[in-house]
């Protein structure tokens, strides 16, 4: 079955998700950060979105999921990349995404992981997580 | 028109093409008012095209309508025409013209080939007009789509004008809104500070409302629309220019601005975006008292 | 007008609602809307492919390009022969789900679609139109 690769880079997680995603991908990718965050004990997620070209309410919930689960788990979850075209139809549907902090690309993502977290910069070892 | 009728119109428009078109140029040119915009080559080749397409349709359809589909390269042309007597600003009546003016040339001509047979010529004449008419109609109503046209291109030209982003700093951008803010108006800002966000890597964008008469709750509802699509791409926003009479309103309306920053002038929120950055203002003498 | 082309798409599993998009962005990018508009289109359809599935007990989409004078649109029509809506002005409404969506599916897709049109009838399905104009 197909998967969304998730990336190790220290204690956080790095999606990228570039394929038209079915729904059950998306519950896939879902369970499986929760696991990786766990494994892993991962204190940051950055999901990157640049690739999607739509975000409807069942995607929009995913991330509101991952999100929540995460910060259960003690780690911060920030997506990045939205596309403005994606942005305004999402705020039309009538998501806004409250509760999931945003960036406006991987670079930021990772300053604003790094601030929240208020980790040291270190050496950071990149390994695929399964 | 009787079935028996066979107009002499195909073959007069083939027969004397090059006089029709002299002649026909000369009526035009004493309806055009700006004289000198449309070359009398120009307007040649453009009348000699439109015989050539009328003498076509007519040998194929001789019912006296035009709907039918051997008159559709007429319309065409006739459109192309329309149109660009249109963007040239010539009026209704000087673009009808075009087709109208050509009345006379063609009555002048059926007389010559009719000579004394008068019940023909009454019928041709008849034919004719009512054939040059539905034509000049056409013409009219090719020339208002045009106007319409541009009228909505400009509209669309001044919602994107009245409402620039601009950088304020790096990273700051400002977005004055001057009127009333309604849903085609939000589209065209959400639009633009997305993709100035994007272009500049902007963290934050100062809304300010100065320009906006009244906030009420449709108002306020595309301004949290247009916040939350910022955030969406990871930008805060501020919205400022917040007149007393505004304040009062919001509150009254019970409308909801969750922990949107407000701010009564620009400058009070540019400090604050600043200071979001991690920048600060010194002032040099400070500096040099060091 | 008669509509200058059609095709029909199955709703029937989940990989339905991926190919609804797919086809949906196609022709909305070959009748040259606006990177904007091609987006809410999508999202719509995606919403409504999804509800067909899932609540309408699979169905099909209809798409139709149109030419009205001037302009161009995409008509899409959804339909079902699932269990139909009983309140449609409830259904209609933000929030409001009878499963464990979000509830934004139906007004979300009237939101993004210029024009919206839904009949349902208990027992016998529901067949919702949406269309965007250029």
């Amino acid at each position: 079955m197909e998967r969304i690769p998730i990336l190790r880079m220290g204690d956080l997680l790095l999606v990228t998700i570039q394929v038209d995603m079915h729904d059950r991908l998306a519950l896939t990718l879902q369970d499986d950060l929760t696991q990786a965050i766990c494994t892993h004990v991962a204190r940051g997620v950055l999901i990157d979105i640049s690739s999607l070209e739509m975000v409807d309410s069942f995607i929009g919930r995913m991330l509101a999921n991952i999100s929540s689960m995460a910060r259960i788990l003690d780690a911060v979850t920030v997506v990045v990349g939205m596309q403005p075209a994606v942005a305004i139809t999402l705020v039309e549907l009538g998501m806004s995404l409250d509760g999931v902090r945003t960036a406006l690309n991987v670079e930021k993502g990772m300053a604003l992981l790094r601030g929240s977290l208020d980790l040291e910069p270190r050496e950071e070892e990149e390994d695929a997580a399964d | 028109m009787s079935s028996s009728f066979k107009s002499r119109l195909p073959e007069i428009l083939k027969k004397h093409q090059p006089e029709l078109v002299k002649e026909w140029g000369v009526a035009q040119a004493t309806r055009l008012s700006k004289q000198g915009a449309i070359s009398p080559e120009e307007l040649r080749e453009q009348s000699a095209e439109f015989l050539k397409r009328l003498a076509k349709a007519v040998e194929t359809d001789s019912t006296g309508q035009i709907d039918g589909a051997a008159f559709d390269p007429v319309k065409e042309h006739l459109a192309s025409v329309s149109r660009g007597r249109t963007l040239q600003g010539f009026t209704s009546s000087e673009t009808a013209s075009f087709v109208f003016s050509l009345k006379r040339p063609l009555f002048n001509q059926i007389n010559k080939e009719l000579g004394s047979a008068s019940s023909e010529i009454a019928q041709e004449i008849l034919a004719i007009g009512d054939l040059i008419d539905a034509l000049g109609l056409f013409t009219v109503e090719a020339y208002q789509k045009t106007r319409e046209e541009v009228i909505l291109r400009q509209g669309q030209e001044l919602l994107e004008l009245s409402t620039p982003v601009v950088k304020l700093w790096d990273g700051v951008l400002a977005l004055p809104l001057i009127g009333t803010l309604d849903s085609a108006r939000t589209q065209v800002v959400m639009e633009s500070l997305l993709q100035k966000i994007v272009e500049t890597g902007a963290d934050v964008a100062i809304i300010d409302i100065t320009g906006v008469p009244t906030v009420d709750t449709l108002v306020a509802q595309h301004l949290l629309k247009t916040v939350t699509a910022a955030r969406l791409m990871g930008a805060d926003c501020i919205i400022s220019g917040i007149r007393p009479q505004i304040a009062q309103t919001i509150v009254h309306l019970g409308v909801e601005l969750g922990d949107i920053i407000t701010k009564a002038s620009l400058a009070d929120a540019f400090k604050v975006a600043i200071q979001r950055a991690g920048l600060a203002v010194v002032k040099v003498a400070a500096k040099k008292a060091n | 007008m008669p509509p200058i082309k059609t095709q029909t798409l199955p709703l029937q599993g989940e990989a339905d609602i991926v190919h609804a998009r797919q086809a949906v962005r196609k022709w909305a990018a070959e009748l040259a809307f606006s990177l904007v508009d091609q987006t809410k289109i999508v999202t719509a359809a995606s919403e409504l492919a999804r509800n067909a599935i899932v609540y309408g007990k699979g169905g099909e989409m209809r798409m139709a390009a149109l030419q009205d004078g001037a302009r161009k649109g995409l008509e899409l029509v959804f339909e079902d022969h699932g269990p139909g809506i009983a309140d449609l002005k409830l259904a209609l409404q933000d929030g409001y789900t009878t499963g464990s969506g979000l509830g934004l599916g139906l007004s979300g897709a009237k939101r993004l679609s210029n024009e919206f049109d839904i009949v349902s009838k208990v027992g016998e399905g529901t067949c919702i139109t949406i269309r965007r104009w250029k």
